[in-house]
């Protein structure tokens, strides 16, 4: 067939097999993690184990790191827009009361909340 | 590269890489916002409500986990298709296509059951903060893995005839997104208590 063209194969394609069983494997500690009960394990082994699983699928699965240097640097550009709405508003929202201000609302709400959950711990 | 006369998109790469790929990469990106916008202002809400814990215990991290698995084997699939591609092997990237796809509808298959179960013990999307976000979150990315499935369909389909083989590495692309954006939300709205 004339139209074949693929991708001008700028990949080493690795052993993917491999890279999906090591993913496989991170799942496995975050939902073991998880079932500890124990904040920091839970926070580790949930948010620090999908950070390296999500490395792992860019760097192997979509191969940014041998893409054109300009697409990881458009990618992280991004990212530090989320970053700068984070910083920007998470003050507002996490916070219910400051120095002159106070989100009586908000105050209410995690109260009622707070009383209505079940102890979990 | 080939010297046929053939769309713009698949032919030119003025910035050095193909431009179909390089349109992926800006979806990706504009993706990145619309995702990362909403997962940083759940984030903040998250942690300014230490009530929604409770709410997030009714999730299934089971389920959860399952969905988290069938993704991973999914992206599998789509990475040895765009292989198989290179290769010129088309048809054999036609049926990992496939078999990605088949991976997106077990997903929603899971998604919907389980919503349906939250839904018959009245956690709708006006329940609380934690539910609306919940539903916007997991609802927009179902969408998301919709379009993928359907789009993959489609290039499997050319693919299949060996046939414009470079969009299976675009769509990979875009199905790998999906599935990073799942590995945030799995511990975001299933584990976090």
């Amino acid at each position: 067939m004339s139209e074949t063209m693929t991708t001008e194969s700028h990949v080493h394609h690795p052993d993917y097999v491999k890279i999906w069983a090591v993913l496989v494997a991170l799942l496995l500690v975050s939902v073991g993690g998880a079932m500890s009960n124990i904040r920091g394990v839970v926070l580790v082994a949930a948010f620090g184990v999908a950070l390296v699983k999500a490395y792992l699928v860019a760097k192997n699965f979509m191969h940014v790191t041998v893409e054109k240097r300009f697409v990881p640097y458009l990618l992280l550009m991004m990212i530090a827009f989320i970053v700068i709405l984070f910083a920007g508003v998470a003050p507002d929202v996490m916070k219910h009361g400051g120095l002159r201000w106070s989100n009586d609302a908000a105050k209410q709400t995690v109260e009622s909340g707070m009383k209505a959950a079940p102890k979990n711990e | 590269m080939s010297s046929i006369a053939k769309p713009i998109a698949n032919g030119r790469s003025a910035t050095g890489i193909p431009t179909a790929r390089l349109i992926t990469w800006w979806v990706i990106a504009s993706e990145i916002v619309i995702f990362g916008g909403l997962l940083a202002v759940y984030i903040m809400h998250r942690l300014g409500h230490p009530e929604w814990g409770a709410a997030a215990a009714h999730t299934n991290t089971v389920a959860g986990a399952f969905n988290t698995f069938v993704l991973l084997t999914s992206s599998l699939c789509a990475v040895l298709a765009h292989k198989a591609a290179d290769e010129h092997n088309g048809p054999r990237a036609a049926k990992l296509l496939c078999l990605t796809s088949l991976g997106g509808l077990i997903f929603l298959t899971i998604k919907g059951f389980e919503w349906a179960k939250d839904i018959r013990e009245g956690f709708v999307i006006s329940s609380g903060g934690f539910w609306s976000y919940y539903y916007t979150l997991a609802g927009l990315h179902g969408l998301h893995v919709l379009a993928g499935m359907i789009i993959m369909l489609i290039v499997a389909a050319d693919a299949a005839k060996n046939q414009e083989l470079q969009r299976v590495e675009c769509i990979g692309l875009y199905w790998h997104f999906v599935d990073i954006v799942w590995i945030f939300l799995f511990p975001l709205l299933y584990i976090a208590r």
